[in-house]
């Protein structure tokens, strides 16, 4: 017995989600009383570092997964699993996990759960929780087959550093053809990329057109948040598409949400309630937005986000 | 190209949620069902285009309980040919995905959309198991479906970006806002709704294995604290010392 996260590395680099999975997967092991493994697929520098981790042990399926084919990762995580005696698999709930916690799961006939929020308890069962109807209850499944995948939400368990550096051992696979070729990749270099972020600044149709959004990226830059924005400035394309949350669009859950010249709809909030602190600028003081908030400021938009990037700008300058 | 749409049933977000039998069970009193928004708005609407561009046809399947065929007729009058409900509570995504695997095994579709997650439970797993189980590449998170003959070009959401993918028929693909705009059925549509084939079948057998044995309520939030819009500082304070985000 043992459980097996998988640590993507897309172009060769462990990303954040990786070091939570394994963050993650460490407290699984130790509920379950068992080992961490670790996998990577395809080139990931430095993958030993996974051990800091809690990886007992890790991994490397190199040859034929330099680009994402979910039919190829799913059979290299498969058999990395069997391999290893895994009977727990582990995945990043975001756009690697979502095209293949199901794949895996079938070809292990596992009980699979996505988007999980806690670790399972195992007292009577194999229970863990989720999210569900956006945020707006959460839900304990029991997973009954004896093997289970798991897919871990993204800003829920901080990377934790329990152990040392481990060697990397390749192991061997056997993949199918790859029949999805990847044209192209393109990232915005620089930001932090929305699912990811820790803290994020957004706003809507109360800024009143794109010239205005100049203060929003300013306090976003001060203090290294994402953008975001509500789905009408996206529709209306005062703002890219990707940066549109809610329902709709992504779901996010922060540590810092700063929501500007936004009402709440609960379109709106579907996508934003888990983010840990809430704060909301309205000049509307019965904007809906306000009962989900932390922190509330009522007042102009165009006077209160200067202001906060005066006082950001000084606790930032006390900082260094 | 024969395109198959994959539709399923969701409480409108508006819903309050509610829990009965000791929270074990969803409160489906006084709910107001609509079609999930990315199979509605984006696969199906997608689905069409591409028939009215090139030529096919398009069904649209769903797993679920007789009250379905509301949703199964919106479908027809968005403009769908075509639909099978197969017969069966949908318990886990792992049943769901094998009913549809099972039909669409024996119906050779080119194409097979669905949303890239149902609003309730948020599971975004029956499109890549029903992908494992036809053994077809599966691409999530489509923001954009082109097809030249046999090849689909499609570009998917990734953290911070796009990548963009080739890929044969046949495939499984799942839809994300960007694929296509919202059509409103009208009313020549609902009318001839009414008479295309809705065709029914019996479940195969499937053993599920992930249940939900209680649901919860989110804890509650404390009251907002109202900070002066003059004093900016303290909020920087409040944000560095109290909810210590920075
Ligand atoms: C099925 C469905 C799905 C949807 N999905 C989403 C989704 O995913 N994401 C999403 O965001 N929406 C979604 N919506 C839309 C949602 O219902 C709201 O219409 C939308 O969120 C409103 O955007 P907004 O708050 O930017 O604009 P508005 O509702 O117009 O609110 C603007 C706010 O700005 C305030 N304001 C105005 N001027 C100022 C100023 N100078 N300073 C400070 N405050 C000011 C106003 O008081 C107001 O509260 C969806 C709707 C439907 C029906
Ligand atoms: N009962 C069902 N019948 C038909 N399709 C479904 C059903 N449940 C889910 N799907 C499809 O699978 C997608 C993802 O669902 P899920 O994996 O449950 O989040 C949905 O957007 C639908 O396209």
């Amino acid at each position: 017995m043992s459980v097996l996260v998988f640590a993507e590395s897309p172009g060769g680099k462990l990303k954040k989600s990786a070091f939570e999975a394994v963050t993650y997967g460490k407290k699984v092991a130790d509920a379950l009383g068992t080992d961490l493994v670790a996998l990577t697929c395809g080139p990931a520098e430095n993958a030993g570092v996974l051990g800091k981790y809690g990886a007992a042990k890790v991994l490397n399926a190199a040859d034929g997964l330099s680009s994402f084919d979910s039919q190829c990762f799913a059979a290299a995580i498969a058999q990395a699993a069997e391999q290893s005696g895994a009977n727990v698999v582990v995945l990043s709930h975001n756009s690697y996990g979502k095209s293949l916690a199901g794949r895996v799961a079938v070809k292990l006939s596992a009980s699979c759960v996505s988007g999980v929020t806690s670790v399972p308890s195992t007292d009577g069962g194999f229970m863990v929780k989720k999210n569900v109807f956006s945020g707006k209850a959460v839900a304990e499944y029991d997973l009954q087959a004896s093997n289970k995948v798991l897919s871990v939400m993204p800003n829920t368990f901080p990377p934790e550093e329990t152990g040392a550096e481990v060697a990397v051992e390749t192991i061997s696979v056997n993949l199918p053809a790859a029949r999805i070729t990847v044209k192209e990749v393109k990232t915005v270099e620089g930001s932090v990329p929305l699912p990811e972020a820790e803290l994020v600044v957004s706003a809507g149709r109360g800024l009143k057109g794109p010239e205005n959004w100049g203060m929003v990226e300013e306090l976003a830059g001060l203090i290294g948040a994402a953008t975001a924005c509500s789905r009408p400035v996206a529709d209306v394309g005062w703002r890219p598409h990707h940066e549109h949350v809610g329902q709709t669009g992504v779901a996010i859950r922060p540590n810092l949400y700063i929501a500007i010249g936004i009402s709440g709809a609960i379109q709106h909030l579907a996508g934003v309630n888990s983010s840990k602190t809430i704060v909301v600028i309205n000049k509307d003081p019965e904007a809906p937005f306000f009962k989900a908030a932390d922190y509330g400021i009522v007042g102009d938009a165009f006077d209160v986000v200067p202001r906060l990037i005066e006082s950001m700008k000084t606790f930032k300058a006390g900082q260094n | 190209m024969k395109f198959l749409v994959c539709i399923s049933k969701t409480p409108d977000t508006t819903t309050k949620i509610g829990f009965v039998e000791g929270n074990t069970r969803f409160d489906t009193d006084k709910v107001q069902y609509i079609m999930n928004p990315y199979d509605e708005w984006y696969a199906l609407v997608r689905a069409m285009e591409l028939k009215e561009s090139g030529g096919g046809s398009v069904t649209v399947v769903n797993v679920g309980p007789a009250s379905n065929d509301a949703i199964i007729r919106k479908a027809l009058a968005i403009g769908a040919d075509d639909a099978v409900r197969i017969n069966a509570d949908d318990s886990d995504s792992f049943f769901v995905a094998s009913q549809i695997a099972a039909y669409a095994k024996d119906n050779a579709f080119d194409v097979i959309l669905a949303g890239k997650e149902t609003i309730d439970y948020n599971g975004s797993e029956v499109p890549s198991m029903i992908a494992e189980l036809l053994d077809m590449p599966f691409v999530s998170y489509a923001s954009s479906l082109e097809m030249a003959g046999n090849e689909a070009t499609i570009a998917r959401d990734i953290e911070g970006g796009k990548e963009v993918v080739a890929v044969q028929t046949p495939f499984v693909v799942s839809a994300a806002k960007g694929m296509a705009e919202q059509r409103i059925p009208n009313m020549r549509g609902i009318m001839m709704a009414k008479k295309k084939p809705l065709q029914v079948i019996e479940p195969v057998g499937v053993t599920t294995s992930t249940k939900i044995s209680s649901y919860a309520l989110p804890p509650a939030k404390s009251d907002v604290r109202m900070v002066d819009p003059e004093n900016m500082d303290e909020l920087v304070q409040l944000l560095h010392n109290e909810a210590k985000v920075i």
